[in-house]
């Protein structure tokens, strides 16, 4: 199958998966009880002229399915209308906190990989030695760590015994030298997991990889022993990791919920947490599909990426 | 093999997995019991016949316990794997004679365990100053409200150790049959089922069990805050067991035991519960040791996050909940030890996991061999 090909039908297959996210992510919002009219209105007494309108104006009157298709038509040309609690315009707000996470996120995905694929690499290397064994040690710790906890030890320790760091984010722009500053605690904190298993699945999928005949090979023709890793072996054994990259995705988003938390870092997963807890259900509703449909989309890149490495798995 | 004849087809089906000395020796004592130590995914059928019980009790009933046994002492030699087995032992115990549990109805009150190993009630407030530093009277110190945090978090392990264990649990019992289904019969029931899990595969776990919470938490049944979150973790949980059981039915299925059984005419139910799901399920159970760890985790950030159980609830999560405001202010013991028992907890559940996988997979050398020859 040429690439080509695959790539669309990877695109047959996506379809339908976000037309169901999208679905899901809609009847999320109608199978929470009471009426929507009652969360809009915030439990006012209202005439019936006035709550009819109401109605009408969300189209609260219509069939489910054509509610469905209404919102769908409107999400599509990122439409999400106003927040009855705040009155602000959800897609601005959503517009606001994407590049904030998403600098996270990437700060930590950076992280993760800076720090996991050399300690894969040596610890695979050097199985059963000291190293491989603190190596196994440190990942599991990493992976135990609950990241709200390790997130406010590092703001006790850091920000607040030794002053090192701000414990709010500064009142700069994204891009700036002082936010670049305050964003290390957070990065380290939602990193820290991901490092520890991007470094546990490199270091099982290499060990393989070393097992294998190629390797044996070129070793023989007098191969150094480092290129024989990082040219041969890191190659092959990387293909793991690209397959998990999605799954990555979600972790660093679930991470990203709590970090933004604990740092005040004003994202998409403390619009997501407020939103909750105010019963602010527009905005949730456009939150969880835009993390929804990014997934997706991450997904489907990371398809065609591992097929753009690994010709096999075109079949 | 291509030129196999019909009628030694018919005898190698009685010769896999026969071991006659220990077949001899427990057919007696096995033929009602040996139920117990497969997986089963549905009601046992009664309608077998003779015919077929035969044959199962002559080729079947031996194997998984056997392979429980051998798995046990493989996983009996893993140091770390015991300790971590070891903490998670001392855990729970602590956790259960934190309190006296008693169940009591209008009359009586039966008391089903009358230690308390915790000092003081964990929601008792002013048992000391609040927001004292640990000391001999409060080992662990004391929040905001003054409740001693020792006893808190001794009985905060019920709420995190009954999570982690009740809704992994009820995942598996989604997750086993439907992938199993989806994986034996293929077909639109796969499509169906499969296409299901892609998509709840798009929201990340805490993202979709956020999400979930304000729908189950109004439910008068769930009666708030325990079983919300165990639900909510539940349903987000069982995703990944489904697809991973799936991907394993996939190749057993095509086996000639399977082949076999079919053509002996065992109904597709026997089959997947007594031959496809006891050879598949072994990654799903590494699988789920480690995801207790996960939704430990999960549950706990919702804790954190107030979300699910009533604030103020002794759940190691939800009394970190305070912790951020305390820390900026400096007092550090309300954030490190509920912190510490999650730390300790996954840890051991991880090393756990690890033991198991390395137990239930006695083909490495062979796997390794395999690989060698590539």
């Amino acid at each position: 199958m040429t690439l080509g090909r695959y790539v669309w039908t990877r695109l047959l297959v996506t379809a339908p998966v976000l037309f169901g996210v999208t679905a899901l992510t809609f009847s999320f919002v109608h199978l929470l009880p009471g009426d929507a009219v009652d969360a809009i209105i915030g439990f006012q007494d209202v005439s019936p002229a006035v709550e009819a309108s109401i109605r009408a104006e969300y189209h609260l009157d219509q069939p489910v399915w054509k509610q469905y298709l209404l919102w769908l038509g409107d999400a599509a040309t990122l439409e999400f209308g106003e927040s009855p609690i705040t009155g602000r315009d959800v897609a601005a707000t959503i517009g606001r906190r994407l590049p904030a996470t998403l600098t996270l996120g990437g700060a930590a995905w950076l992280l993760a990989l800076a720090v996991g694929i050399p300690a894969g690499i040596v610890a695979a290397v050097r199985a059963g030695e000291p190293a491989d064994e603190l190596g196994r040690i440190a990942a599991l710790a990493g992976i135990a760590t609950p990241n709200f906890w390790l997130g406010l030890i590092l703001l006790f320790v850091f920000s607040v015994r030794l002053g090192w760091f701000r414990v709010i984010p500064p009142d700069a722009p994204l891009a700036s030298l002082a936010m670049a500053k305050f964003m290390l605690l957070p990065t380290i904190t939602l990193g820290t997991a991901s490092a520890a298993l991007i470094t546990r699945l490199l270091r099982s999928s290499m060990r393989q990889e070393l097992e294998a005949a190629y390797v044996r090979t070129a070793r023989a023709k007098g191969l150094s022993e480092r290129t024989v890793i990082l040219k041969h072996v890191l190659r092959n054994a990387l293909l793991p990791v690209v397959t998990v990259a999605g799954l990555q995705l979600a972790f660093l988003v679930d991470g990203a919920v709590v970090v933004e938390q604990i740092f005040s870092w004003p994202g998409m997963g403390r619009l997501l947490v407020r939103s909750i807890l105010r019963r602010d259900y527009t905005v949730i509703q456009a939150a969880v599909l835009v993390i929804g449909v990014a997934i997706v989309i991450a997904n489907l890149l990371v398809d065609i990426v591992y097929a753009i490495l690994d010709p096999r798995i075109r079949y | 093999m291509s030129d196999r004849h019909p009628t030694t087809q018919r005898g190698r089906i009685r010769i896999v997995g026969f071991d006659d000395a220990v077949a001899d020796q427990q057919a007696g004592d096995r033929e009602n019991d040996d139920d117990d130590d497969t997986i089963a995914t549905g009601p046992i059928d009664s309608s077998t016949t003779p015919g077929e019980t035969t044959t199962e009790t002559e080729s079947e009933p031996d194997r998984p316990r056997r392979r429980l046994e051998d798995a046990w002492r493989r996983f009996r030699r893993n140091r770390t794997a015991m300790a971590g087995l070891g903490v998670i032992v001392v855990m729970a115990v602590l956790a259960v004679f934190a309190r006296p549990i008693e169940v009591s109805t209008a009359e009586v009150t039966i008391t089903l365990q009358p230690f308390s190993l915790a000092p003081y009630d964990p929601s008792a407030m002013f048992v000391g100053p609040a927001n004292a530093p640990p000391s001999r009277a409060h080992p662990f110190g004391t929040d905001w409200a003054g409740r001693d945090q020792l006893s808190r978090v001794l009985v905060g392990g019920r709420y995190t150790l009954g999570i982690g264990l009740v809704a992994v649990a009820l995942a598996l019992c989604v997750g086993v049959p439907l992938g199993a289904i989806a994986g034996y019969f293929g077909g639109w029931i796969d499509e169906a089922i499969m296409r299901l899990v892609d998509v709840l595969y798009a929201f990340p776990f805490l993202v979709l069990a956020i999400a979930i919470v304000p729908i189950l938490e109004p439910i008068p049944v769930l009666g708030g805050g325990f079983w919300t979150v165990v639900l909510a973790l539940a349903v987000t949980g069982w995703i990944g067991y489904a697809r991973l059981l799936r991907g394993e039915v996939l190749s057993v299925r095509e086996r000639e035991y399977v082949t076999a059984a079919r053509a002996l005419g065992v109904p597709d139910r026997t089959v997947i519960r007594r031959h496809v799901v006891p050879n598949a399920v072994a990654p799903v159970v590494v699988q789920a040791t480690l995801n207790v760890g996960t939704v430990v985790l999960t549950a706990a950030a919702l804790g954190f996050l107030g979300l699910g159980l009533e604030p103020g609830s002794a759940e190691w999560g939800a009394m970190l909940s305070q912790g951020r405001s305390s820390l900026v202010q400096g007092r550090w013991h309300i954030t490190v030890f509920p912190g510490l028992a999650i730390f300790l907890f996954v840890l051991a559940i991880n090393l756990v996991g690890d033991g198991i996988n390395d137990a239930l997979d006695p083909h490495r050398d062979v796997s390794d061999e395999r690989r060698r020859l590539r």
